[in-house]
């Protein structure tokens, strides 16, 4: 029970508190990027969640069991680099295959996560918590859930935004910026909600 | 310390090739029949993936114009030169793009209309327009303070002496960017091979018009009644051409009274069909007022009454010296 706990408080906490894009700032680049419309945001979120869930499973069997094992943290970026690409190029080829609507669907976006720093910043963090095989995974998913309530959040209110009488000095990433920096603000509001 | 060099190299040398198994064998096993000419469309693309053809990039562009989504000049970078390449591979006629390119509905410069308050600030049009509609006696003119020209990333536009801009055919290149930047929307983009422009913007009735403008459309619908395919149509006090019908014929401008119609062509003065026609109809077809007659396989004539000088027949003519022009001076 104690474990369940565990991983629901770690789930909650990558979702809210620790969110990758609004505390971490981690992956600002789609975050500005692709959050012009809901859909393709939500699009974005679904494939970043997927790849970090796997990413977060692969590098923690990588990292527990060669580079612990045999004593190369310094090797964790080039070999955690090298896994999220190689992972990446293996799910594309694969939804290809069994699923080209959804292939369509991330479209470019997918082979964008490659070069995603949220994706190696969840994977360098795993090692530094020090999680079990299990939480990293809760952990992964629970930063991808987070970049995609972010994104689709943020896509949201760009949407609402396009009418709305913006000074001409401020329109397009200005205002945009400044929208991330007032919900950076909000999701600080989280961080007493619990504590681990 | 050995150990670290050998283990370093042996787990990073292990993990690659086992990733890269992996993935030579998902890709044998996850391969996709794709068409061939998805990638040789790709190639001849500019590679830019800048998106100006409203895909994501060069590869889905490419993918659309297989499936038949996008059209093979879609790619506004390549121009025609990469939509004939297209077209090659695809097998299909290529439809070369229509050309636009920025027009001034306005003729009325500083001489040919008349000032009627003086300007102190700041010196743009859209700050000109805010007080009043600008300087000029005519509400609709050019305000001539030259937006248009620093909105130009071409260096296509100069502001003329008579407080007019030039529009430079060469340099434009279509993308209107002047007919946004200008706040009297009197800035078109008009087809690059249509001759005629009416050059005025005034609702105003005939009476005001010619009071304060030398070169204003005076609303008399003369090229209204002179057109020979109705491309020309008075909406509220001002001729509109519509240049999907106009035939370059120049007949309005030569009728126009004021000046407003400007005609970049030549005038036809006469047009004959000599013994050499092999009688193809061609001709007869394209005549906008069915002028010409005559019997498959035999010489057609031309009914001189009839005749608008527009020179269209000579345009489809295929052979040569079979429809003989002459030009007025």
């Amino acid at each position: 029970m104690e474990e369940l706990r565990v991983v629901i408080l770690v789930f909650i906490s990558t979702v809210l508190i620790n969110n990758f894009i609004l505390v971490k700032f981690l992956g600002i680049c789609p975050f500005l990027g692709v959050s012009k419309q809901v859909e393709t945001a939500f699009s974005m979120g679904m494939a970043t969640t997927f790849v970090m869930t796997l990413t977060a499973a692969a590098t923690w069997l990588i990292n527990t069991y060669i580079l612990e094992y045999f004593n190369l943290p310094f090797l964790r970026y080039v070999s955690f680099i090298i896994v999220i690409a190689s992972l990446v190029q293996f799910v594309e080829m694969f939804i290809k295959k069994s699923s080209p609507v959804l292939y369509k669907a991330l479209g470019i976006y997918l082979p964008l996560i490659t070069t995603n720093c949220a994706i190696l910043g969840l994977a360098l963090l795993i090692p530094l918590n020090g999680y079990n095989f299990i939480t990293s995974v809760v952990f992964g998913l629970g930063a991808g859930i987070g970049f995609t309530l972010a994104i689709v959040l943020m896509a949201g209110l760009r949407e609402t935004l396009e009418f709305g009488d913006v000074p001409e000095s401020l329109k397009g990433v200005p205002i945009t910026l400044i929208l991330a920096g007032i919900m950076a603000m909000a999701f600080m509001g989280f961080s007493g909600l619990i504590s681990i | 310390m050995d150990s670290i060099y050998i283990y370093s190299i042996l787990s990073m040398g292990g993990i690659g090739a086992i990733l890269a198994l992996g993935l030579g064998l998902a890709a044998k096993k996850f391969h996709v029949e794709v068409d061939e000419r998805i990638k040789e469309v790709e190639k001849v693309l500019p590679g830019a993936n800048c998106g100006a053809c409203g895909y994501a990039g060069c590869s889905s562009f490419a993918e659309a114009v297989i499936k038949g989504d996008a059209e093979i000049n879609g790619c506004p970078v390549g121009g025609n030169e990469v939509a004939e390449k297209i077209a090659e591979i695809l097998g299909v006629q290529e439809e070369t793009n229509e050309t636009v390119k920025a027009q001034l509905l306005c003729s009325g410069g500083i001489k040919e209309t008349k000032k009627i308050s003086e300007y102190h600030g700041i010196e743009t049009c859209k700050a000109v327009n805010s007080i009043n509609g600008g300087t000029k006696s005519c509400q609709y003119a050019c305000l001539g303070y030259g937006d248009c020209e620093e909105a130009c990333p071409f260096d296509a536009i100069e502001m003329s002496d008579n407080g007019l801009p030039i529009i430079d055919k060469e340099k434009c290149t279509g993308c209107g960017k002047c007919v946004k930047a200008c706040p009297q929307n009197i800035i078109i983009l008009a087809p690059e091979d249509k001759l005629n422009h009416i050059r005025c913007s005034s609702h105003e009735p005939g009476k005001v018009v010619s009071k304060i403008c030398e070169v204003g459309c005076i609303g008399c619908s003369l090229c209204v009644k002179t057109c020979p395919v109705d491309a020309i149509k008075m909406e509220d006090n001002l001729a509109v051409i519509d240049y999907d019908k106009c035939i370059n014929c120049g007949l309005c401008s030569e009728k126009c009274p004021t000046g407003t119609i400007e005609f970049n062509g030549r005038l036809i003065e006469k047009v004959v069909i000599t013994d050499q026609c092999v009688g193809c109809t061609r001709c007869a077809k394209a005549c906008p007022v069915n002028a010409i007659e005559g019997e498959l396989k035999k010489v057609h004539e031309i009914d001189q009454n009839k005749c608008v000088q527009c020179g269209l027949c000579y345009d489809v003519c295929k052979v040569d010296g079979a429809i003989e022009v002459t030009y007025k001076e």
